[in-house]
């Protein structure tokens, strides 16, 4: 209800205009990819406005989207593409010009793909073009390609994907509409950082409510209901504890379990065999259920079956029981007993046996029942939609552990007992998901050779030990170690791997590492001191760096910038074109598929780039099958747009499902369209394929839905999705470390793949917990991400750094008190690898063996365009200093034995008072880089907005 | 001008849920953006990129820890901005007559043009929410977005202040808090809103919503639900399984 | 509060000034002072208007427009920021009369005599508004007391007393006349100090305010975890200086005694023991001293003042 203007006659011009122009685009302050309208008044930009009509942000802006400005303006820009002259680290650079930069690269890259191209590691961080860059690694054909999921959430992405086909993270989410009980594991922010507050809104307007399981009590844990403050890498604990509640109690969904779950299917018993534990399977490979009233084994995908949930029953001679019935053997052991559990996990036990009472109230005495009629894949048809109100979401809280996979299935676990996958109120997939389990395709990479491009995407999903990446003598294929028997189910490469490895020449030595928006010198490697020697590390017997070429594209002057040996300077995200794909990272919500661009809103002021069109180029000029004609002319001439818009991945699947065919009225699928950008920029820069309303719920087994999905592409077929209880994959990777097939993990590993690949969620002590002895490390210490900062980027940015310029070391009360530390000491935090120096804050909303501050807030002087004695740099503190990369036996990585999921919460430490004269200055304090070439001054007064006024004086 | 309406038409305001803000800033970064190139630009930033920064900000959100008397500990995040007081004692301590409450809809607006940057009204604001603009001379705050609201150049719905606008959680409203009929009067009655500082006598038109209380940690716990009775006969999973066969008939 | 240097100074310049206006003119009317030495006069007239218009002026200086300055005489109908400038400017033409009439005439009488009570007045309304406009800052509870009014309204005078007993001495007149006066003046102003800060060190703590009220949780315990910003800003730059407990004691104690001790001694007692030869050299450090005092209350005024708006920053 707007206001007319009164006349208030004090010259105050209520109606100034706003604009010249608006243009619509995607955000990218951070990985959420919400809808703006930037205003642009003198060719300036104005103001950034959410779009209203954005499915990802409906209107709202985040603190950072509407800093925008400031990080576009940002005087750490890079300006033009430059070569190290000093030496590594030393930040001595010279500018040249970009046909010098790309025919560099290309020496280096086409040498080594002539002879072998493994020698080339491409690693991408916050990127949103995965779907190119996969590709172009793929063409290029080397293995030695991920992205930062490995570091960042594999663990919620694999767990899930093995277990129901979908996964939290920000490819599925809550009901927020319908649900009535909203539990939250280890969440702060995640990248559904608009819609989770909104939703987070629409759950406090309805008056749900809302449990945050969190060792802190911070932002959305703030507002929680409850809080529940567990102990760091504990939820698999609790989790199987509420399910040992429930089950206890019979408050589970028999109905949804038999239907969408493979809790009938028989599970074979026959210990030693190396068929142990695998599903009993017709000839035809399809699982086996029992079926109560033919006593006899059939097909679980026979509509007439009245499957079993109980055994053990003998399928000639083979022992085998349901999975249920594992299920019910596990968890009503009274290991699981809340009462076994509570002080490991910190919470009461009177407090794990109310939130599994609260978990049966909703689902079973508060069923939400929605009047839409629908059909299930075995076309029975159901004249509601009904489903439980309790509503789950997880992330790097439960994911950043070294137990992260098997916690992240015993929460799918938990959801499928009580039926909250995709029904209302409950936890729901966003399209292309859900997908077949176990997920495919599997990873692409052994047999790489000179100049061919690698029969598959470099990364996948192995279903068992024959999908590992190792060559005949056992030794990795990727630099990375992924899909080996560290990691076997390493879905997303290991980034946080890739520089220690490449140094020490294990497995094998590169020669160039291709990095492209990771700031892998300072953030987002796991002891940074460590990292930087290796980027160092020079060879004795060449004289040269072990790794001996660094190319890095950057948009901003960050610490990585320095030890990278030729700079791609990139635009900002105002000023190119971009693709958020279906193939990639999509913008779907669980009512409708999405994808949307970027477009160019203001033409770069500096001799810079946009990344992906510098990509298509050396492909071009590497030429890349896929990125040349037949002439080889470059295929893409016109850069990133011109490929989003003619690529096809396969007939009729390209980067964008909008507006595609001749007429451009195809969704999904169809023929190369070229005024598909057009159509996107009418609409607002996104396209959204709203699905059926009958299709919205149970979507791994809605014939509507899969109907869709397959006229979409999404799917292959209209098969139901079977959700795995049990995990078949995993339980092959079991079998073969207890000595079974041809494929077998090495003596040193057998114990540890046989502990964590438990077919049934799992919850064991994080490795860290295991080995350092809590007398000398008694305290868990976590970051947690700030909502208005993206990880190192938001320093550089006049508004935000203000908000946040120094991070606190917060620590609770009673523990601060027993330590002698009081509010404000600057204090040590050592943990078994080395100690960092912060100041401290007492708090009461911690659990009291926990510390924890803000990511990625200290910064080494000189980059960010940031002054030298800046907060930031002096009293700010970087908490991967201390982070070991190893874990403590020496060789193994600090990661999850599953997926390779770094487990940067798995720090245990001890605080001390530093000493008095050690006060009011962070530690280790590295020596600040200088400027880089070209950079002014930055300015002492920023005026923004000036320009804009629009007012009369009164004088 | 700096004497107050005896009345205003309308008492224009915000009101800000407590128990659902999130503290993300967004409604800091989104005001500082709009406001920096509105009526009171610019939004001055000193040493923005160095040591001491420090700027003008009409929004800012703090984050607080509160005990109830039965030792409940829960979190806070708390949004202060100008307030709009009936009675802003901003304008009566003005000597210039720059700071002013407007009759047409209460918003306290500073004539920068009027102002000689004696800062005095910003020692009279109880809420801290007057920021002087050092490299302006002239004292600058919350214009509860004067030229957004009514601004003809903007669509319909975006004319709400930009703070409103942006906040992810929806927990800002806006609305004419002098009609008892509005939207935000009656939230206001619904969710028994509050003023800020009750006791110092100040007639605040914004208004914040109460935090409910929660139950926080292990020891001070609040409204715990009983425990689920185990089914009967049973123990273990014999006893679990039974009744799932008997369920399973059930079904049939 | 931030105590400024420049308006700490300053306002001790203009409470001399007008102390010296407001009881000048008093003191001739009594007898007291003579009205036919011209330098006399002048030593006291012009530093006094000196003073006043150095204090106007300097109040200027720290404004972020002072060429506007003439805009803060609008509102005296609610700004006692802009009373006091009436009131200053107004307190100009009696001054300026009557110093015309004693330093060129010679001789104040017939309708000077007028002037004189006119400065008089003007001169107490200036401190008097002066004090109004703490006095009237709620949100700054130690300064909201009369007693903040009766601090200015002796001190200016007191501080006026003792450079008129300097400068009257230097002229040979002695100074045991003004004993009367000094000792009025003396007991008022140590009773106003002492009263304000006697309430000043409970105001806080009885005052009901507490940041649970302050967002909107009250009756229960609030702790500042993070504030807005992690740097200072402009409110905690001006509104949250906090002078530490153990600093403050102390500077309370050399306040007392500079302010109120010094000038008892020197001008109650010492008068009548000190022949007046040598008294010159007792009532000039007399002086300083005093307004070493004045200096050091002021600074305690802001810098013990608390601002409520502290309560969301939590310090203290
Ligand atoms: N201690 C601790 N460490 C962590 C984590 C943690 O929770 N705790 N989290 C981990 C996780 S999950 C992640 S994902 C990583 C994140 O770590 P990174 O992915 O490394 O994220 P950033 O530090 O933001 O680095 C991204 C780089 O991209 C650059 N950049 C920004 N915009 C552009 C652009 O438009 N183009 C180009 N070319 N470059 C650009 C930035 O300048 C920056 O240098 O950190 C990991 N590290
Ligand atoms: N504003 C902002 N948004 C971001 C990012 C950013 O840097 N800034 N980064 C993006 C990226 S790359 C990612 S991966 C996502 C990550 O998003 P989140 O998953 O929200 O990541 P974190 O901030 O690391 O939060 C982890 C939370 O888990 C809690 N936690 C730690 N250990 C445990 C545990 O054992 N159990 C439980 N229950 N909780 C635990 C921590 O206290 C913290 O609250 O955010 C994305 N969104
Ligand atoms: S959450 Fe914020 S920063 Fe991220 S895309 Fe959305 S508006 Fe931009
Ligand atoms: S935008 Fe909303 S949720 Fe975020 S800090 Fe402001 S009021 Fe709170
Ligand atoms: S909150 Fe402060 S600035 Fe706003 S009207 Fe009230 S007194 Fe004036
Ligand atoms: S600073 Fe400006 S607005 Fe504030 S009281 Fe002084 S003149 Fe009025
Ligand atoms: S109403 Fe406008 S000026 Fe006031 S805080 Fe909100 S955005 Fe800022
Ligand atoms: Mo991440």
């Amino acid at each position: 209800m707007p206001f007319r203007a009164p006349a208030e006659n004090d010259g105050v011009e209520t109606s100034p205009p706003v604009a010249d122009e608006v243009k619509t685009t995607t955000c990218y302050m951070c990985a959420c990819r919400c809808g703006i309208r930037v205003f642009l008044k003198d060719g300036q930009i104005r103001y950034i406005q959410g779009n209203r009509d954005h499915p990802v942000n409906k209107g709202v802006l985040c603190g950072k989207g509407a800093a925008g400005i400031m990080n576009h303006l940002s005087p750490a820009r890079l300006r033009k593409p430059l070569k190290r002259v000093g030496p590594r680290g030393s930040g001595d650079f010279e500018e040249i010009e970009w046909e010098e930069a790309l025919s560099t690269a290309t020496t280096w890259l086409s040498d080594i793909r002539k002879t072998d191209p493994k020698k080339l590691a491409f690693f991408t961080g916050r990127d949103q073009s995965q779907s190119l860059t996969g590709w172009w690694a793929k063409q290029y054909g080397t293995p030695n390609f991920a992205a930062h999921g490995g570091f960042c959430s594999v663990n919620m992405a694999a767990g899930g994907l093995y277990s129901i086909g979908g996964s939290f993270w920000e490819f599925g989410e809550p009901d927020w509409d319908h649900a009535r009980l909203f539990l939250m594991f280890g969440v702060a922010e995640d990248h559904d950082s608009n819609p989770i507050k909104i939703g987070l809104g629409k759950l406090k307007e309805r008056g749900a409510k809302v449990v945050a399981i969190n060792p802190a009590r911070t932002g959305y844990a703030a507002i929680a209901d409850e809080w529940v403050g567990i102990r760091p890498g504990t939820d698999g604990l609790l989790v199987l504890a509420l399910v040992h509640e429930l089950l206890r109690a019979g408050k589970i969904d028999l109905e949804y379990l038999l239907n969408y779950t493979n809790a009938s299917w028989l599970v074979q018993q026959e210990a030693g065999s190396e068929q142990d534990g695998l599903f009993l399977r017709d000839d035809d490979g399809v699982p086996l259920v029992w079926d109560r009233d033919r006593e006899q084994a059939v097909p679980h995908t026979d509509a007439s079956a009245k499957a079993s949930l109980s055994g053990p029953v003998e399928v000639n001679g083979i022992k085998a029981v349901p999975v249920f019935q594992l299920i019910a053997d596990r968890y009503t052991d009274d290991t699981y007993a809340p009462d076994a559990v509570a002080e490991r996990c910190g919470i009461d036990a009177e407090k794990i046996k109310s939130l599994a009472a609260e978990i049966a109230d909703a689902a079973f005495n508060h069923p939400v029942s929605l009047p839409v009629p629908w059909t299930d894949s075995k076309g029975t048809r159901h004249e509601t939609m009904t489903g439980r109100p309790v509503a789950m979401h997880a992330m790097r809280g439960i994911s950043a552990h070294s137990n992260g996979f098997q916690t992240c299935r015993a929460l799918h676990l938990l959801q499928m007992l009580i039926g909250a996958v995709d029904t209302p109120g409950s936890f729901r997939y966003k399209p292309p998901f859900p997908k077949p389990v176990p997920p495919g395709p599997t990873p692409a990479g052994k047999g790489s050779s000179p100049e061919t491009p690698l029969n598959g995407m470099p990364l996948g999903f192995p279903t068992g030990p024959e999908d590992l990446l190792l060559e005949d003598d056992g030794t990795p294929v990727r630099i990375d170690k992924a899909f080996t028997w560290e990691n076997p189910m390493s879905a997303h490469g290991a980034m946080h791997r890739v520089i220690a490895n490449a140094a020490a020449g294990d497995p094998y030595p590169i020669d160039t590492l291709f990095l492209y928006m990771a700031n892998m010198a300072w953030n987002s490697s796991m002891d940074t001191q460590g990292t930087l020697d290796a980027l160092t590390a020079i060879n004795p017997d060449t004289g040269d760096y072990r790794i001996p070429h660094i190319i890095y594209s950057d948009a901003y002057a960050s610490e990585t910038i320095a030890y990278a040996d030729l700079i791609l300077p990139d635009t900002t995200y105002l000023e190119r074109w971009d693709c958020i794909s279906l193939l990639d990272r999509p913008i779907s919500d669980a009512n409708g598929a999405g994808d949307a661009i970027r477009q160019p809103i203001v033409e770069p002021d500096r001799d810079v780039r946009p990344f992906q069109t510098v990509l298509l180029d050396l492909g071009a000029r590497l030429g890349l099958p896929g990125f040349v004609n037949d002439d080889s002319s470059p295929k893409f001439p016109g850069g990133y747009a011109d490929y989003i818009v003619n690529h096809q991945r396969a007939p009729g699947v390209g980067p964008l499902a909008g507006w595609r065919g001749d007429d451009g009225q195809s969704d999904g699928r169809g023929a190369v369209n070229p005024e598909q950008l057009d159509r996107y920029i009418e609409n607002g820069c996104f396209w959204r394929g709203e699905m059926p309303v009958e299709a919205r719920y149970y979507k791994m087994a809605n014939k509507a839905y899969l109907d869709w999905a397959v006229g979409m592409g999404f799917l292959g077929s209209a098969d139901p999705i079977v959700m795995q209880l049990y995990s078949e994959p995993v339980q092959k990777f079991r079998n073969a470390a207890r000595g079974h097939g041809v494929n077998q993990p090495p003596d040193h590993l057998r114990q540890r793949v046989e502990r964590a690949f438990d077919p049934l969620p799992s919850w064991y002590p994080t490795y860290e917990d295991d080995a350092t002895e809590p007398d000398a490390f008694p305290l868990h210490a976590l970051t947690q991400r700030p909502m208005h900062h993206y990880h190192s980027w938001g320093s550089q940015n006049a508004w935000l750094r203000q908000i946040t310029a120094q991070n606190r070391l917060f620590v609770h009360h009673d523990t601060a008190t027993k330590l002698g530390i009081a509010d404000d000491d600057w204090v040590w935090v050592e943990s078994r690898h080395s100690r960092v120096k912060g100041q401290v804050k007492l708090v009461n909303g911690v659990n009291r063996d926990t510390i924890w501050t803000w990511n990625a807030i200290g910064k080494r002087g000189g980059n960010w365009g940031l002054d030298k004695d800046a907060p930031e740099v002096e009293q700010a503190f970087l908490l991967n200093h201390i982070i070991p990369e190893k874990l403590s036996d020496g060789g193994l990585s600090n990661s999850d034995p599953v997926t390779g999921q770094a487990a940067w919460f798995d720090l245990r430490v001890r605080i001390y008072k530093a000493d008095p004269d050690e006060q009011g200055i962070t530690a280790p304090l590295l020596d600040a880089t200088p400027d880089l070439p070209g950079t002014k001054p930055s300015p002492k007064r920023l005026d923004f907005g000036r320009s804009f006024k629009n007012r009369e004086t009164t004088e | 001008m700096t004497c107050l309406p005896e009345k205003t038409t309308r008492k224009l305001g915000l009101v800000i849920d407590l128990d659902t803000c999130v503290g993300c800033h967004a409604c800091v970064t989104n005001c500082k953006e709009w406001n920096t190139g509105g009526h009171m630009a610019p939004l001055t930033d000193t040493n923005p990129y160095g040591a001491e920064a420090d700027g003008v900000w009409f929004n800012r959100v703090h984050s607080y820890e509160v005990t109830t008397p039965e030792g409940n500990s829960q979190s806070l995040h708390f949004p202060r901005s100008c307030l709009h007081c009936e009675d802003a004692a901003c304008v009566t301590v003005c000597p210039t007559g720059a700071s002013y409450k407007r009759t047409s809809d209460g918003i306290v607006l500073v004539d920068e043009d009027k102002c000689i940057g004696c800062k005095l009204c910003s020692w009279a604001c109880p809420y801290g929410a007057r920021e002087y603009d050092v490299f302006e001379g002239v004292m600058k705050k919350c214009t509860l977005c004067v030229d957004r609201i009514y601004n003809e150049n903007l669509d319909q719905e975006d004319r709400v202040p930009a703070c409103v606008l942006t906040c992810p959680t929806g927990a800002r409203h806006f609305g004419d808090l002098g009609d008892p009929q509005s939207d935000v009067s009656r939230l206001v009655r619904k969710r028994e809103g509050r003023d800020l500082m009750p006791e110092m006598g100040y007639q605040p038109t914004n208004k914040y919503l109460p935090q409910r209380e929660k139950s926080g940690a292990a020891g001070t716990e609040t409204n715990q639900s009983p425990a689920l009775a185990p089914l009967e006969d049973t123990s273990g999973a014999s006893g679990l399984l039974g009744w799932v066969d008997r369920m399973l008939e059930r079904m049939d | 509060m931030h105590p400024a240097a420049s308006v700490i100074l300053f306002t001790t310049a203009s409470g001399v000034g007008y102390g010296i206006l407001a009881l000048a003119p008093l003191l001739v009317a009594f007898g007291l002072l003579p009205d036919d030495n011209r330098w006399l006069g002048g030593a006291l007239m012009i530093p006094a208007l000196g003073l006043v218009t150095l204090g106007l002026l300097s109040s200027t200086f720290h404004l972020g427009h002072p060429e506007r300055a003439w805009r803060a005489l609008s509102q005296w109908k609610s700004s006692w920021l802009s009373r006091e400038g009436v009131m200053a400017i107004l307190s100009y033409p009696p001054a300026l009369a009557y110093a015309y009439a004693w330093i060129v005439l010679g001789a104040v009488d017939g309708p000077w005599v007028w002037a004189g009570f006119a400065t008089v007045l003007t001169a107490v309304g200036t401190l008097f508004t002066t004090g109004m406009i703490y006095r009237s800052l709620k949100p700054i509870p130690a300064w909201a007391t009369d007693w903040t009014v009766a601090g200015y309204l002796t001190l200016g005078p007191l501080t006026g007393l003792v450079v008129i007993v300097a400068v009257a001495t230097g002229f040979g007149l002695h100074p045991v006349r003004f004993q009367t006066l000094a000792i009025i003046l003396v007991i008022a102003a140590a009773v106003a100090k002492n009263a304000y800060w006697s309430r000043q060190l409970k105001v806080w703590e009885e005052h009901s305010q507490t940041t649970g009220a302050a967002v909107a949780s009250p009756g229960n315990t609030v702790r500042s975890i993070e504030w807005p910003h992690t740097e200072a800003n402009y409110v905690l730059k001006e509104m949250g200086y906090r002078v530490a407990r153990k600093h403050a004691e102390p500077l309370r104690h050399i306040t007392r005694n500079l302010l109120l001790v010094a000038p008892a001694a020197i001008f109650c007692v010492l008068p009548s023991i000190l022949p007046l030869p040598y008294l010159i050299w007792a009532v000039i450090p007399g002086a300083v001293l005093t307004l070493a005092g004045v200096v050091v209350e002021r600074w305690l005024f802001f810098a013990e003042a608390k601002h409520v708006v502290s309560l969301y920053y939590g310090v203290d």
